[in-house]
């Protein structure tokens, strides 16, 4: 492989793209609409779940267990009791993608009956502002009726019960912070895919292989210009929504190299795909055909817009032998849990299927008739 | 110096179909050689193997020395390529496409001194899908001489196209010939042929049917000159009883054969002593035109007759 030719052909191939308003539309103007879009539908959702997670500290006293049984009662919180300490309740909240959290302190009925000011700590997560501000009204309500009803018979006294707030400790993820790395693996998937399957026939129907086989560009240094290509758009793309994620919806995403790998070999499996389906099929329409049948099972069971963990368990095995997937997942692993040796595995799979794929559309992709 | 294309006994099969059926013709290298038939005739196959864009199914063929099919890529430096619509990038010009080409084939050429050659220096910063069909071609002309090439494979570079252009594009080919290189160019424009090429060769049906200069061919299948005058039946008689000569009357002209450059004067001498009224005397000499034509004409009869159609 010649560096310059491969220098040449990407020449041309930005070139083209760069004057295809078309194209230029979907790498980036379509990337933020699809954020925009998606999270304007589910952030309202927030993280889903809205379990209020009880520590009750004064070990299951009758007055707590009144308070919890009232909590529940509301059915804005269905309650959850765990036993964990107060001091590590935050970090627990957050390592379990919990947003809500009550803790009950020690002495909590005694108090009460004494008629001692007694504070409940509501551990809150501001990101997920639905679910906390029911946790909040449910627990302030739930509070106001036991200084009225249940302590406080006489109208003068001051209230008993009351309450701090406090934040989950670590970060709890939003349905906004998965869709990141999910439509960044979709426009991985999308836009190499239905462009090169297309290129595929058309050039070969229109002569454009003929000719350049006439050339002595090869057909590794075409492919690998084009995947050159997609890689660099990748970047763009990626940047666009993580741009957009941040700045329309607050997401939170850690940005590390370890996310290069993956927005390189990503392109690289997906443009030889979309080639190798491309040269298998005889014509532009089956192209197509043959490129939709791979392309939208992946397209939304991959983790892009769903998580694959939310799916049911047929489903989930079946996200596993989609590429994407692992695509997807080493992105999550590395922008949201930091899990690289995780993501070392998702990206050894990914790389050994592009060197397959890629060496398999050099085999099959003629420029010449036999 | 050997030949620039040899080739011995080419035959090429789809199933039992025979596109190509053991042709052989030699082109010399600087000379405009021309090959005809009509369409299907396998023309654009015979190209297309010398080109090594197409495997053969038998036969010898030597292009520059080298085999085509396995030595392809040698040969692709070496040899310039238009094929029959020439198809390229959308949005790219003339100009960033021979400058592609310059970074491919490592040459130094100059895109602007490129397109003046082929008279499309208005249209360098014009992209592909702006340009007619005239201007298409020259842009791909240009780009198969982006390398410098020995031979230049011209598939119908002048199909479809209006006058003005297809004069253009002789000029050009005119112009490689001066320069030295080879042109194979493949045409069913007969004059184009006549008016361009040293040798022809038609192909009909997989098989060379004739082949030689287009002199040799008008020559050797055409009909000889004939001389005819306006004139009457009566003429006509007078000159068979006075010359014997096998004169013809036909919607009023008298045309007689000319087998010797010295019977045109001997027939308008007598002509003029036979005191009868004539006008308007002309000579007619088949064009390589009517030799195709007669030659295809009675490929088609036998391969008729031979179907047992009627």
């Amino acid at each position: 492989m010649k560096l310059r030719n491969i220098a040449a052909d990407f020449r041309i191939v930005s070139r083209t793209y760069f004057r295809n308003p078309v194209a230029l539309f979907f790498s980036l103007i379509f990337p933020i609409i699809l954020i925009s879009m998606f999270g304007l539908i589910f952030s309202a959702t927030g993280t889903g779940s809205v379990t209020l997670v009880v520590v009750n500290e004064d070990h299951n006293s009758p007055l707590s267990v009144e308070f919890l049984a009232a909590l529940n009662n509301t059915s804005v919180v269905p309650v959850q009791v765990v036993s964990v300490t107060a001091q590590n309740f935050s970090s627990y909240l957050g390592q379990n993608d919990y947003s809500t959290g009550l803790v009950i302190p020690a002495g909590f009925q005694n108090d009460v009956a004494n008629r001692i000011p007694v504070n409940l700590t509501l551990y809150t997560n501001p990101e997920a502002a639905s679910s906390a501000g029911f946790a909040e009204g449910a627990v302030q309500g739930v509070a106001a009726y036991f200084n009225l009803q249940a302590v406080c018979a006489q109208k003068t006294c001051p209230p008993v019960v009351g309450y701090h707030t406090a934040f989950v400790g670590s970060q709890v993820y939003k349905y906004i912070d998965y869709l990141i790395p999910g439509l960044i693996g979709f426009a991985i998937l999308t836009s190499p895919m239905f462009s090169m399957v297309d290129i595929a026939s058309s050039y070969r129907k229109d002569g454009i292989f003929r000719e350049l086989s006439l050339t002595p560009l090869t057909r590794a240094e075409w492919l690998t210009s084009r995947i050159l290509w997609y890689v660099a758009l990748t970047f763009v793309t990626s940047a666009i929504m993580i741009g957009s994620g941040v700045y329309l919806f607050g997401a939170h995403v850690t940005l590390t190299t370890g996310m290069i790998p993956f927005l390189v070999v990503g392109p690289f499996f997906f443009v030889s795909l979309g080639m190798l389906a491309g040269s298998v099929a005889k014509t532009p329409e089956s192209a197509a055909l043959i490129g939709n049948i791979i392309t939208f099972p992946m397209m939304f069971l991959s983790g892009t817009f769903f998580q694959v963990s939310s799916m049911p368990a047929g489903l989930q095995a079946f996200a596993r032998i989609l590429p994407l997937y692992y695509v997807i997942d080493g992105m999550n692993q590395v922008m949201l849990y930091s899990n690289a040796s995780r993501a070392f595995i998702d990206l050894l799979v990914v790389l050994i299927g592009s060197i397959v794929v890629f060496l398999l559309a050099i085999r099959l992709f003629k420029w010449r008739d036999e | 110096m050997s030949a620039a294309i040899e080739v011995e006994g080419l035959v090429k099969r789809y199933g039992s179909l025979a596109a190509v059926d053991g042709i052989r013709f030699t082109v010399p290298p600087g000379t405009v050689f021309s090959f005809l038939g009509p369409n299907g005739a396998g023309k654009t196959t015979t190209t297309e193997i010398l080109e090594g864009l197409r495997r053969r199914t038998e036969g010898e063929v030597q292009v520059l020395g080298l085999d085509p099919w396995t030595e392809g890529t040698e040969l692709h430096r070496r040899i310039g390529v238009i094929p029959q619509d020439f198809r390229f990038f959308d949005k790219i010009t003339p100009k960033e496409a021979i400058e592609y080409y310059r970074a491919l084939f490592g040459t130094k050429v100059d895109p602007s001194h490129l397109l003046e050659q082929v008279a499309l220096s208005d249209k360098a910063n014009s992209r592909y899908d702006t340009l007619s069909g005239g201007q298409k071609q020259k842009f791909g002309l240009a780009l198969a001489l982006t390398n410098d090439p020995e031979i230049c494979f011209l598939d119908e570079p002048t199909t479809g196209l209006d006058p003005q252009a297809r004069r253009a594009i002789w000029a050009v080919i005119r112009n490689l010939k001066r320069e030295g290189r080879t042109v194979f160019l493949t045409t069913h424009y007969l004059e184009e042929a006549e008016l361009l090429a040293d040798q022809v060769a038609i192909i009909d049906r997989g098989k060379i049917i004739a082949a030689g200069s287009p002199a040799q061919i008008i020559e050797k299948h055409g009909q000889p000159a004939r001389m005819s005058v306006e004139g009457s039946p009566v003429l006509a008689e007078y000159l068979r009883m006075n010359l014997g000569a096998a004169a013809v009357v036909e919607d009023g002209k008298v045309s007689v054969t000319l087998s010797d450059k010295g019977d045109a004067l001997k027939i308008l001498t007598a002509i003029e002593a036979s005191g009868l009224p004539w006008t308007s005397f002309t000579t007619t000499k088949d064009t390589l035109e009517d030799v195709f034509v007669r030659l295809v004409g009675q490929m088609d009869e036998g391969a008729l007759k031979s179907q047992g159609a009627p």
